[in-house]
């Protein structure tokens, strides 16, 4: 893998793939017991409508809220080595991962995709909970070298959405080593003089939050997102005291100075535009100009003729 | 006084015994016991090279983190002259956890900083056991840049159980100097050369293991996460620490398969602990082999390489 030169042809995938529909048309928000119906709830970008819970929302969900007319093309992520360790718990490592992948339709725990937001290109990395927790391996590393090879490319920001619970302990030694891995790749983006914005969503926690996600130009959090090195109960465990509320979620770290913004994923689309534009020296972007949500239909084909 | 894990016990029956012997004779004169003393530690011997032959993952974690053996404070004192303690990170506090500070390694001027765990209560507890926090992380940072800044070589010690997880060090980032660290370590253009001399914790090693040359001694760990904590999440069950370090591959010689490690360090037979200054010796000449190898490539060439390095890690799996 050769950081500038060996990228695979972005392949339109947009909205080709979108996963099947839930079968369970009701949701019950967590926080505040309210049924919602999914059709609501997917346009509230998986947000309680009644109290502003902020639920998982998968990457494929959310680029397509992101990105104009929900058109994006997916940058390829080379694939590791199986099982390097050959990895056995109660279970074998490739069985779990199989499963992971029934389950959410999706090759592993982080998407790469470019495309633009207010006319803005970008490329952007979106990382899964539902898929083992978003655990950080090898392939998230490749995702995030990835990512960071292609915005070099093409000279745009990367913006990345963090989710996970930390290392993929499956990969042991190796899922650590994502740690310096995606640090030397946000370190292509930052000499290139690129922006790389970090969107941390709940939860990211561990090794992940130790690396990638700390690093960002600008550090954005999404309300009440679980945001820590070493998890609450294990904080407890070892002082043996009771932590106070809110500890280690978002508006508590932007109270101790360690996020730029917490922002509701509503706002968060006209955010990301502005900042980028802004850092990218660009004017500001024209409202009213980018095709209707609702009929992205369309859309594919006029943007695949653009796709550079 | 031997300190003996629990593998250890039947070695301690033997060698218990040949030391009463030795003392019942040393009250008594006429009594000669030399024979059967010496008998005794033939056994010992013989049974001390069977017991480390091929010692399992979980003992290597058990010897990794015996108490006794050579800490950070003791190579420093051995292999190092001139040591200059250079404290605090310039914002909160000096984290005893870390030390560090200027030093000549074999008369040339480095930067040294390691990891401390301590060696009785009062020292175990000042040095919070080797797990640092926020502050330990940003001096190592401070150091590594004025390293840098003046062209001296980075040593770093690593040898701990992971980053402290407690209240203060998260509201003060945690994760942000971790993160800072391992991206100084990848950012200074200076050589630098790690070695891990017992527990390489998770996160809290990366900050300082991410190297030019990594050495490992031979019966040091260097894990995502402890077996321990392993277990109890992919095993539902803390007691199962043996299968999740067989699991983990966490050892020096695994690790030298991945790639992870490049070089693993003899330790005397029975472990680090036994022969505290062979054992720092062997490391002394470690060093000086990895800053051999080296060399002066100049700052681009050096950046370049370690990041090259970290980037193909991994693409082999064991069979690297
Ligand atoms: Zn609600």
């Amino acid at each position: 893998m050769n950081w500038i030169t060996n990228y695979v042809r972005p392949r339109i995938n947009s909205i080709f793939s979108r996963r099947e529909m839930p079968e369970n048309l009701w949701t019950k928000c967590d926080e505040c017991g309210t049924m919602l119906f999914h059709r609501e709830l997917s346009d509230a970008l998986n947000v309680c409508t009644g109290c502003g819970h902020h639920m998982g929302i998968t990457p494929r969900a959310r680029f397509e809220a992101l990105f104009d007319g929900g058109v994006f093309a997916e940058v390829s992520v080379p694939k590791p080595i199986d099982d390097p360790l050959k990895f056995r718990d109660q279970k074998k490592y490739p069985e779990r991962l199989r499963a992971a992948q029934k389950s959410t339709g999706e090759t592993e725990a982080m998407l790469v995709a470019e495309g633009e937001i207010g006319r803005t290109p970008i490329v952007a990395a979106a990382q899964d909970f539902s898929f083992m927790g978003g655990s950080m391996g090898m392939y998230v590393g490749n995702a995030i070298v990835a990512a960071c090879e292609r915005a070099v490319a093409l000279k745009r920001p990367l913006i990345l959405f963090s989710a996970a619970g930390g290392a993929r302990m499956q990969e042991g030694i190796l899922s650590l080593m994502q740690m310096p891995r995606s640090t030397v790749a946000v370190q292509m983006l930052k000499e290139a003089g690129l922006p790389y914005i970090v969107v941390l969503t709940h939860p990211t926690t561990g090794g992940v939050t130790a690396s990638y996600a700390m690093l960002g130009d600008i550090q954005i959090a999404e309300p009440n997102a679980l945001i820590c090195f070493a998890g609450p109960r294990v904080i407890e465990q070892t002082i043996r005291e009771k932590l106070p509320e809110g500890f280690q979620r978002a508006e508590y770290l932007l109270d101790h100075g360690m996020l730029d913004r917490v922002t509701p994923r509503a706002q968060l689309r006209d955010e990301l535009i502005a900042i980028t534009r802004m850092l990218m020296g660009l004017p500001p972007a024209v409202a009213g100009d980018l095709p209707a949500p609702d009929s992205p239909e369309k859309a594919p084909a006029e943007k695949a003729a653009v796709q550079p | 006084m031997t300190t003996y894990l629990d593998f250890e016990k039947p070695l301690a029956e033997i060698e218990g015994k040949a030391e009463e012997l030795r003392a019942l004779a040393r009250r008594n004169a006429e009594m000669d016991v030399e024979a059967e003393a010496a008998a005794l530690d033939r056994k010992a011997a013989d049974m001390l090279r069977d017991l480390y032959k091929d010692l399992s993952p979980w003992r290597k974690c058990q010897v990794a983190r015996h108490p006794d053996r050579p800490h950070c404070r003791d190579y420093i004192r051995a292999l190092f002259t001139e040591y200059t303690p250079l404290a605090g990170d310039r914002n909160f506090a000096d984290d005893h956890a870390v030390m560090g500070g200027l030093a000549r390694f074999r008369d040339k001027a480095v930067m040294v900083i390691g990891h401390e765990k301590g060696h009785d209560t009062k020292t175990r507890i000042e040095r919070n056991f080797g797990m640092a926090r926020p502050e330990g992380y940003r001096k190592a940072v401070r150091l590594m840049e004025m390293a840098d800044r003046f062209g001296l070589p980075v040593v770093t010690l690593v040898d701990t159980p992971g980053a402290y997880p407690g209240k203060g060090a998260e509201e003060r980032g945690q994760s942000e100097a971790i993160a800072r660290s391992t991206e100084a370590c990848l950012t200074i253009g200076v050589p630098l050369v790690s070695v891990i001399i017992g527990e390489g914790g998770s996160g809290g090693a990366v900050a300082f293991a991410t190297a030019d040359r990594l050495a490992m001694l031979e019966h040091s760990v260097y894990s995502v996460i402890s077996p321990e904590g392993c277990a109890s999440i992919l095993w539902k069950d803390a007691e199962k620490m043996r299968e999740a370090a067989e699991a983990l591959r966490l050892t020096a010689q695994d690790l030298l398969k991945l790639g992870v490690c490049d070089r693993v360090i003899p330790e005397p037979m029975g472990g680090a602990q036994r022969d505290p200054t062979a054992t720092v010796a062997a490391v002394g000449d470690a060093i000086a082999a990895m800053l051999g190898e080296i060399g002066t490539p100049g700052r681009a060439a050096l950046i370049k390489a370690r990041r090259r390095k970290y980037l193909d890690m991994g693409s082999k799996g064991l069979a690297a």
